[in-house]
């Protein structure tokens, strides 16, 4: 006696399960059981479980009677000649959607010649295992599956043309490759997805070698002649906006180069970008801090309206300013109107980002490294015949990873540059490693690739050959220009008087817990009060009682407001972070008091 | 040759470990009185060097020394495919465990030890073993349904497998029948039913109540679900159990008292007492990082050890434990729940003398460690 348990509920029992499944499968493959459930049998549980409910995740697989696919030669030259489709085939039974349950019960073949009688159904391809992301990765089966994952990761954040009426649309934070090329070694995906039309990388001369360490820990070198002659570059866009806010009381933003008089005015040279009307021009060279549209806002509150004051001067300067490490080219101007009628202004900025010390760069098999290093043309080593690698990846990456995807397709590029074709890597069905290392000889190379080099800087020939060839390279959209940062000192937060927060203010680097940990570890104490002094304040606090005392600079009197004016003062060192504590206590009801003793 | 005296002389400045060794090995080389006190020297000289320096962070050198490797452990739990074996909690989880102090752990287990007298053959080894392991009902059960139109439960019994485990059918209805208070148990020739006493009975009821009949313990020490005998590299057999329940599995003939053991702590501390409880840490925590290959000091977790069992019971690294009984109030309040520490302090008027790290990072004064310990004392001249 079985349970059985139809959409998780217990609906009865059943007396042979595997006869009961099989009924339950043949009535849904006849037509009479609507083809959206699925029927599992757990033999671990001694359970059926039927679900018809929305949410399951379901993929199609070919039935298998008796190991004969149901997918007959007949039929399939059928759906080569467009008579029918794949609605038919799902209607006629002989393509059906199983879910994770039932597939636990299925015996699934990869492919035609291996199918066994023990065979329930049929993979209608290797790759069908394979979304649309990681089957643009080639010869996939030659790597780990984690590398897989990560290597279709990567290639989301792969410059390209991401749109191609990129010059007409306001994106934030988007680039431009600009001479993308197609890849060299591609799969049927990238039929499929027509990706020669929006190619997001470039084929590189790769030499598998280190070169004076600059590339270890996943670091690339890149030739900077390479480089010169437009190898990964980009074009960073960035928009900018302002809109005339319509406020309470009929009182408007207004866009155009502000009045001297105005509260907060800049330096005029700030506005020399400024055309009348208050917008920079186009192609205008900004740099950061430099006014891209003239603003002025009226009063916050109408009590700011000072004694003493002219009305122009009671407006607000809030201009658009270029946001702090960004500079560019003033690329657009767009002047229109929004939904409610208020006059708006966009500006997209334009930055040509050539490669530098830091760019990230990966392949497509989860490959991925930043650039350690650009060595001038003359320098890089080169190849028998003068051939100059455009990048040097390190072999030390691959072994641990297990990456022979990569090296494959290295051997797939090198072919396909010297017989000027695309080399089909399509996982699975790639063409093989040995047809690759053949057409190599034929064309006159080593077959496994590797050639003689000899060293850029002294001439000497490196003792071992290196492995060259072409890999399609991606520039990932994590640029070190969009990320550096450093200060020495700079704006502080109003309420600790800490250091601001954030690359895009300005702010400080933390000097966290952990790191706070490692300082007293190593017993330094007075670096590590110094590190914190930021906030430090001196503070007066009355002998007598314990509690902060007033301290009038301007009369030179000292006084408590509890114990009065004749008392003894002594000015403590603490940070501010303390003294906010102490108020914060006296806020929730507790009277915190300093008990001070003279430490010698 | 003796070397009473000079041991003697060096009595208060060693520790009598380093003497005895000393004195062992001085004898079996049977060194010259010149070259014995060579040593003594030299080794004085290295024990005071090798002594922890003042103000050395021992504290948070020993965190870190748990912290730094921890990060690379491994969530994992390996789950042997088509292995039997228990699955028993390690890695970060089973140290977060112990150092916390848990008082239920995810995965109990014991090491019992079998007298080296008792007879590992099969039949005895099942006979321990059915001694030891809880039995639940439905193991011994040979069909069990419910009765959809009658709305009771029938269930009948397996008598061979009863036999094995030396029980009979009447004990069995015996346990069914005390344990199932609000139900009609009954007796019909070898199939037992059961119906609830509920006025309002449903299917749902049945079906649930179905599911509490197959789980009643009918034979063995409680907690105990699974026991296994391994074979260790040796040649001796003993049993693994998972679930644990030392003082009734002492209490078995045939089991070696002295060598059993269990990984739940709070069961050592509360039989053998707290400087077997203090051991205990350090072999669970050694344990799991040997198991994770990493290296980490061994001083390091006796410190940690210590400083749970200091005060007589375990108490763990946790705001309820040895974390929240710092003597600052302010050291307390940066920890975990700072209100109810700041409250409390306020009420009995506590002071804090800042004698500690946290408190003075707090106020950004140098903390007393390393190049903030010594402070300078001089005599004012006298005027």
């Amino acid at each position: 006696m079985v349970d059985v348990y139809l959409d998780e509920k217990f609906v009865g029992t059943v007396d042979n399960p595997k006869e009961f499944v099989k009924t339950v499968i043949n009535e849904r493959r006849n037509g009479r059981l609507p083809s959206c459930i699925n029927i599992e049998y757990d033999k671990d549980y001694n359970e059926v479980y039927i679900h018809t409910k929305t949410g399951r995740a379901r993929r199609p697989l070919i039935i298998v009677d008796n190991g004969v696919s149901r997918l007959t030669p007949e039929l399939k030259e059928m759906v080569e000649k467009g008579k029918i489709g794949w609605k038919d085939l799902v209607n006629d039974h002989i393509i059906e959607y199983l879910d994770a349950n039932e597939e636990e019960n299925a015996y699934v073949a990869l492919n035609e010649k291996k199918l066994t009688k023990e065979h329930t159904h049929l993979e209608i391809s290797p790759v069908a295992m394979l979304g649309l992301l990681s089957s643009l990765v080639p010869y996939a089966n030659f790597g780990q599956s984690s590398r897989l994952n990560r290597g279709s990761k990567t290639q989301k954040q792969s410059l390209g043309i991401y749109a191609t009426n990129f010059h007409l649309r306001m994106d934030t934070d988007v680039s431009i490759l600009h001479y993308p090329q197609k890849p060299m070694v591609k799969s049927f995906m990238h039929d499929v997805i027509r990706y020669d039309k929006h190619p997001a990388g470039q084929n590189v001369t790769v030499a598998v070698m280190s070169f004076d360490g600059y590339n270890m820990e996943d670091g690339i070198i890149l030739n900077k002649g390479s480089v010169e002659r437009g190898l990964a570059r980009s074009t960073y866009f960035r928009p900018y906006g302002a809109e005339e806010i319509r406020y309470q009381g009929g009182l408007v933003d207004e866009i155009g180069i502000p009045d001297k008089e105005v509260k907060g005015y800049r330096e005029e040279n700030d506005y020399r970008f400024l055309e009348e009307d208050g917008i920079v021009y186009p192609e205008a060279q900004v740099n950061q801090e430099d006014v891209i549209i003239g603003k002025t806002s009226p009063p916050r509150f109408l009590g700011e309206i000072e004694e003493f004051s002219i009305a122009a001067n009671t407006r607000r300067e809030s201009s658009v300013v270029v946001k702090q490490g960004n500079k560019g080219v003033v690329d657009m101007v767009v002047v229109t109107e929004n939904g409610e009628g208020n006059k708006l202004v966009q500006i997209r900025l334009r930055d040509q980002r050539v490669p530098e010390i830091g760019d990230k760069f990966a392949s497509r098999h989860g490959q991925k490294g930043v650039i350690g290093m650009i060595v001038p043309q003359a320098d890089m080593p080169f190849t028998a015949s003068g051939i100059v690698p455009d990048l040097i990846f390190s072999p030390h990456s691959v072994p641990s990873r297990m990456t022979i995807n990569y090296l494959i397709e290295v051997l797939a590029g090198k072919v396909g540059a010297l017989a000027g074709r695309q080399i089909d890597g399509t996982t699975f069905s790639a063409e093989a490693e040995s047809d690759l290392r053949k057409m190599l000889l034929e064309l006159g190379f080593r077959e496994n690739g590797t050639e003689m080099m000899y060293n850029g800087v002294t001439g000497e020939a490196f003792e071992a050959k290196i492995f060259v060839g072409n890999t399609y390279y991606m520039k990932l959209k994590h640029m070190v220009a969009n990320k550096m940062h450093a200060r020495s000192s700079g704006r502080i937060q109003l309420l600790t008087r800490q250091p601001i927060e954030g690359r895009s203010k300005g702010g400080g680097l933390r000097l966290g817990e952990m790191e706070k940990d490692c300082f007293i570890a190593h017993g330094a104490s007075l670096l590590l009060k110094e590190r914190f002094d930021s906030d430090k304040v001196k503070i007066p606090i009355c002998e007598k009682c314990g509690m902060l005392a007033i301290r009038d600079n301007i009369k030179g009197t000292e006084s408590c407001s509890r114990c009065g004016a004749n008392i003894e003062v002594s000015t403590i060192e603490m940070s501010y972070a303390f003294k906010l504590l102490l108020d914060e206590l006296k806020a929730i009801g507790i009277n915190p008091t300093l008990s001070l003793k003279n430490k010698f | 040759m003796s070397y009473d005296d000079l041991i003697k002389e060096y009595e208060s400045k060693l520790p009598g470990r380093l003497i005895e060794d000393f004195r062992k090995q001085a004898e079996e080389f049977n060194l010259s009185k010149q070259d014995a006190k060579k040593v003594l020297q030299a080794l004085e000289k290295k024990y005071i060097e090798s002594k922890i320096n003042p103000g050395e962070a021992i504290g948070i050198i020993t965190a870190e020394s748990f912290g730094e490797p921890g990060t690379q452990m491994t969530l994992r739990t390996f789950h042997l495919a088509g292995v039997a074996e228990a699955n028993i909690t390690l890695g970060l989880p089973r140290l977060i465990e112990i150092f916390d102090a848990r008082k239920d752990i995810s995965t109990p287990t014991m090491e019992i030890y079998l007298k080296k007298d008792v007879k590992t053959d099969e039949k005895t080894l099942d006979k321990i073993i059915s001694k030891i392991k809880e039995i639940k009902l439905e193991e011994v059960l040979k069909e069990i349904s419910i009765n959809i139109i009658k709305l009771h439960i029938e269930l009948s019994l397996n008598k061979s497998r009863l036999s094995d485990l030396d029980l009979t059918e009447e004990q069995v209805f015996k346990t069914i029948k005390s344990s199932f208070k609000n139900c009609e148990v009954m007796n019909n020739d070898g199939v037992i039913t059961l119906k609830p006493k509920a006025k309002e009975v449903t299917l749902s009821v049945v079906y649930s109540l179905k599911e509490k009949v197959k789980s009643t313990p009918v034979k063995g020490i409680q907690g105990i679900t699974q026991v296994l005998p391994v074979k260790r590299k040796d040649g001796e057999l003993l049993l693994m159990s998972s679930g644990s329940n030392l003082s009734k599995v002492l209490e078995i003939e045939e089991v070696d008292a002295t060598r059993t053991m269990t990984n739940d702590l709070f069961e050592i501390a509360k039989i053998f007492g707290i400087e077997a409880a203090r051991q205990a840490i350090i072999n669970e925590a050694s344990k799991v990082i040997q198991d994770q290959a990493l290296d980490i000091d061994e001083r390091h977790i006796m410190f940690i050890s210590d400083a749970m069992t200091t005060t007589g019971v375990i108490k763990g690294i946790t705001r309820s434990g040895i974390s929240g009984e710092k003597e600052s109030v302010l050291a307390r309040a940066s920890f975990e729940t700072p209100v109810v520490h700041l409250v409390n302090a306020s009420l009995v008027g506590e002071v804090d003398y800042l004698n500690s790290v946290i408190e003075n990072v707090l106020l950004n004064q140098p903390v007393p460690l390393g190049t903030g310990l010594p402070d300078l004392i001089t005599h004012m001249r006298e005027k």
